[in-house]
């Protein structure tokens, strides 16, 4: 129920901003921060009984549930449920959410209740998809957050936003419909093979399709949620959208949007069809360390602060790529943290550029330069999240990383070794983005106000989460443990087949002493 | 002819009355109001008939009709779309100085024909109410004279038309001529039968009715004249020929050739299958070139039917749901587009270039976001009827394994979603100013001819748009009830 009501509170809060904006836009932005503070409670009421009990009972997977019956004809249920995995990542949601309502608060001046109307829609629909437990209704909010994310692309974005958006909107669409066609195919074949026409994830988790089909159905959502990530080849929407959307959106989208294609392949591509994924695993960790390396070169080469950032995400998103097909405890656990990480660290560094952007009207490395001395707060902060975002030890990433490449080593130790060149590049780009944008000489004109309060407060929030997980990972890894758990169950279905998966059993032991390794290491 | 029978096709009956009434009245005394009045009363009285036939179930009325759940179910929905229509009209030609009159009694002859078409069972049922649908179109088409662009029209459906109307004729003689039977279910047995030299000339007849039938519902390659008609005709004339023109056309195909599925090896089927794939993609690929928001509709709804030959092809009860479900989705979405075009347009031209759109948010913010809210429905995103349909057609295609089409329609809807999303960027974009837009500058303000039930209309079409993509359920087991029985 309280997941219903996760909804419905944002839902709510969507509509108050819209309606108040006609009366004040300050009360419009102040009813969006109110509903995710709401939120906010109800995800704690989620989270206490879970801390106090430590952990959920063994082979207990989900804290909450909602089920009701919604289109009876087909089978189609409003099922929502949440378990370890859903739980960070809505956490991850509403404080994101939040940061993003904080950082558009002077920047949005026009329309600023349709803003927040779409902004609080995408993170209902992002809620939604993190939650849906019913194929059809997780294929119904994964369309649904698309069409504010575009309208907010669309209309509050830079200059080329129109191009931008309609790509994005194209590429996720297109991507999306295969995986339908797959859903459909899969309830057919379901239900042929029980009798039950359903769409429910747990009964569907139970009978893979066989054969050439399944591999095909399996391919169905690999590329949807391939595009989503993104994953290298299919990225070319990403730099676009996340350059032309507002700082708000841009939050948003790289902070949640991307996360949402990295929970699908944890929750559906890999339980639905494990023996399938297991054939791509290896195809998939090259493309995961390719994105790395290919992520992080065009980083480099970007001229423009806000796409350096955007290209960084396809960096970090190919160490999940790797960790997720890696397929071994470690490694699923590494790239659950690199979900919250990466949310973390480049939702600030976007909220960082386009505090740039605001104050001084251009996002061009070769404009700006030596803004430390005008502005020591923001480039405290900047530097802060570089050093977050290149992986230093004690900071999130590197937990998530490192987690990543140790738990690669286990099944290809020449993957890893490429993989880890991306901490060298992370570190060339991350400290070339400081170095044109606040070192060297101080460009004349190129002076502003430093941060304010508000800022200084987000801010101080998103490094203390980043702190709080660089040092201290262990709440965050039992959370997350029993879904991998159960993620590593569904792998070992198909243990007599070769590939990478045989090897998750033996690499256990280590995940339960790593809180102490990570603070021995401090 | 018994009582019984005469009580049957009552509905019929009334729209005939009703016809004949609005001649006569106008011949005594001409008012706007009282013949858009009586036209709404009779098509509503029409809609409620439709009980006594319901009530009787399945029955044969002579040999020439047939009301049964599924004749039924079309009926009201034609009906319902008819009065949607009528009420746009009314609005869309109050401003203008034409004769208004005659207007509404060719909305009543057009929906006898489509209610003739939907229940016909024999070749003459069919011919007769096709024929009373296309004559009343040709004179809605260029009914406003004095505007060029309909008459241009007129002529542009007029002959293809014409011409079509001779292909079934020709087509239903050569098969009469080999078969001896003017009953439309021997037709269908035939499609399903194997080439025989024997059966040649039936077969010449039978593919001579189906490009009869391609015409009327503009599948490629026998598109060419949507688009002109679609611009040039009124706004609400628009909407009759996409809606209730095309919907009765592929009711009654789906009737007579839902079974073409049982052998895919059948010669009609490949057939069938290469003018899916060529409507899908040659309607949403010649969408992507038009600058004319109505000429855009064309091409999307001659996709459309693309999407539902997918979904008439896979065959079978779920078929029947599909399509019947995909065309109450589409009915509702099209009347909604072509509301929003009509109660817009000014007393000279449509309001239908793509540049005429441009921040129409600032000036009429319901109206904008209600066009938007159609689009996203022919895009087929959820929240919307149209995400159902579409999932639907995807449902009935998956099922039957028909790859290629299901593929065919994913990218194509893909490449058809650009168009849309073009049209709804330019509704939120700031209006340029005068000095850039050089010359193409937008009428100032237009005045919109919408009326008070104008309104009503389209908040019903917006309400029943989100309630049927959100709660679908109830309208399944209706259709499942009554169509597919």
């Amino acid at each position: 129920m309280i997941l219903l009501w996760l909804l419905i509170v944002t839902v709510a809060g969507a509509i108050a901003a819209w309606v108040l904006d006609r009366w004040s836009t300050t009360a419009s932005r102040w009813a969006a921060l109110v509903a995710l503070f709401a939120d906010c409670v109800l995800l704690l009421v989620l989270w206490a009984p879970l801390r106090v009990a430590q952990r959920l009972p063994p082979g207990e997977q989900w804290i909450a549930e909602f089920d009701w019956s919604w289109i009876a004809p087909l089978g189609v249920r409003f099922h929502l449920a949440a378990d370890g995995l859903s739980l960070l990542l809505l956490a991850l949601t509403v404080f994101l959410g939040i940061a993003a309502v904080s950082a558009s608060w002077t920047e949005i001046q026009a329309r600023v209740g349709a803003f927040h109307l779409c902004l609080l829609l995408t993170l209902a629909g992002i809620i939604g998809v993190f939650t849906a437990l019913d194929l059809f209704l997780f294929y119904f909010f994964w369309e649904l957050m698309l069409v504010p994310m575009y309208f907010l692309i669309a209309i509050w974005g830079h200059e080329n936003r129109v191009p931008a958006a309609i790509k994005f909107f194209l590429f996720t669409q297109g991507g999306s419909l295969l995986m339908f066609v797959a859903i459909l195919a899969l309830y057919f074949i379901h239900g042929r093979d029980t009798g039950v026409y359903s769409f429910d994830y747990r009964q569907w988790v139970q009978t893979e399709p066989t054969g050439t089909i399944g591999w095909w159905l399996m391919l169905g959502f690999f590329i949807s949620f391939a595009v989503k990530l993104p994953v290298v080849g299919v990225h070319t929407w990403l730099p676009d959208a996340h350059t032309e959307a507002p700082t708000g959106g841009s939050v948003v989208l790289a902070g949640l949007l991307l996360k949402t294609g990295a929970y699908g392949l944890l929750r559906f591509a890999l339980p639905l069809f494990p023996a399938a994924s297991a054939e791509i695993a290896w195809p998939a960790m090259i493309l995961g360390v390719a994105g790395i390396l290919y992520g992080a070169f065009l980083a480099f080469a970007q001229p423009d602060a806000k796409r350096l950032v955007a290209y960084t995400s396809v960096s970090h998103l190919g160490f999940v790529l790797l960790g997720i097909y890696a397929g071994t405890n470690l490694a699923l656990q590494g790239a659950i943290v690199i979900l919250l990480a990466h949310g973390l660290s480049t939702g600030g560094l976007f909220i960082v550029v386009g505090a740039l952007q605001e104050r001084l009207h251009t996002r061009r490395l070769d404009e700006l330069g030596g803004l430390w001395s005008s502005m020591p707060r923001m480039g405290g902060v900047a530097m802060f999240l570089a050093l977050a975002s290149l992986g230093l030890p004690g900071l999130a990433n590197f937990v998530g990383e490192f987690l990543v490449l140790t738990g690669t080593f286990a099944v290809s130790p020449t993957l890893a070794a490429i993989g880890a060149i991306g901490f060298i590049l992370s570190s060339v780009y991350s400290l070339w983005l400081i170095y044109r944008v606040f070192q060297g000489p101080q460009r004349p004109g190129v002076a502003a106000v430093d941060l304010g309060a508000r800022e200084m407060v987000i801010f101080s929030l998103i490094i203390a989460a980043i702190l709080w997980l660089g040092v201290y990972p262990q709440p965050v890894l039992n959370t997350a443990r029993p879904s991998v758990e159960s993620l590593l169950n569904s792998a070992t279905r198909v243990q007599d087949e070769p590939g990478p998966q045989s090897q998750t059993v033996s690499f256990e032991a280590p995940a339960v002493g790593y809180d102490r390794l990570a603070q021995g290491d401090l | 002819m018994t009582l019984t029978d005469l009580s049957q096709i009552l509905p019929l009956a009334i729209l005939a009355a009703g016809a004949t009434v609005g001649v006569l009245g106008i011949a005594a005394r001409r008012s706007h109001i009282g013949t858009f009045v009586l036209t709404l009363c009779t098509l509503i009285l029409a809609l409620a008939m439709l009980r006594i036939p319901w009530r009787a179930g399945d029955e044969y009325v002579t040999t020439l009709i047939r009301f049964d759940g599924y004749a039924i179910f079309f009926m009201g929905l034609l009906f319902a779309a008819a009065i949607a229509v009528t009420v746009m009209a009314y609005g869309y030609m109050r401003g203008r100085d034409t004769i208004r009159e005659e207007f509404y009694v060719l909305i009543l002859t057009a929906m006898l024909g489509c209610a003739v078409l939907v229940s016909s069972t024999h070749f003459v049922s069919f011919f007769l109410g096709l024929e009373l649908l296309t004559v009343s179109l040709y004179v809605l088409i260029a009914y406003s004279r004095s505007r060029q662009t309909d008459v241009e029209a007129g002529i542009k459906y007029f002959i293809p038309a014409a011409t079509s109307s001779a292909f079934l004729l020709f087509g239903m003689a050569l098969v009469y001529a080999q078969t001896g039977t003017m009953a439309l279910s021997e037709l269908a047995a035939l499609a399903a039968t194997r080439w025989q030299q024997a059966n040649l000339v039936a077969f010449v007849g039978l593919g001579m009715i189906l490009i009869g039938i391609g015409f009327k519902l503009a599948l490629v390659p026998f598109h060419f004249w949507a688009a002109d008609v679609y611009e040039g005709a009124p706004a609400p004339v628009t909407a009759l020929i996409a809606t209730a023109s095309k919907g009765a056309i592929f009711a009654l195909l789906l009737r007579y050739f839902g079974a073409l599925h049982v052998e895919m090896t059948n010669p009609f089927f490949s057939v069938f299958t290469v003018v899916a794939v060529a409507t899908m993609l040659v309607g949403n690929l010649l969408a992507l070139l038009q600058a004319d928001v109505k000429r855009l509709l064309a091409y999307s709804s001659i996709a459309h039917m693309g999407y539902l030959l997918v979904a008439f092809l896979a065959g079978g009860r779920l078929a029947v749901t599909a399509v019947a479900f995909y065309l109450l989705a589409y009915f509702i979405t099209t009347l909604g587009a072509f509301g929003v075009i009509a109660a817009l347009s000014g007393k000279e031209r449509d309001f239908s270039g793509v540049q005429d759109y441009r921040g129409l948010v600032f000036d009429h913010p319901v109206l904008a976001t209600m066009l938007a809210a159609m689009l996203f429905s022919l895009a087929g995103i959820p929240l919307t009827a149209g995400f159902l349909g579409k999932f639907y057609a995807l449902l009935a295609g998956v099922r039957s394994s028909l790859w290629l089409l299901v593929l065919v329609l994913v990218a194509s809807s893909v490449i058809g979603l650009f168009y849309y999303l073009r049209v709804i960027v330019a509704l939120y974009q700031p209006v340029p100013a005068p000095s850039e837009a050089g010359g193409a500058v937008r009428p100032p303000a237009s005045v919109p001819s919408g009326s008070l039930i104008g309104g009503v209309v389209l908040a019903v079409l917006l309400l029943a748009l989100i309630w049927v993509g959100v709660y679908p359920g109830p309208v399944i087991h209706f259709i499942e009830y009554t169509v597919a029985r």
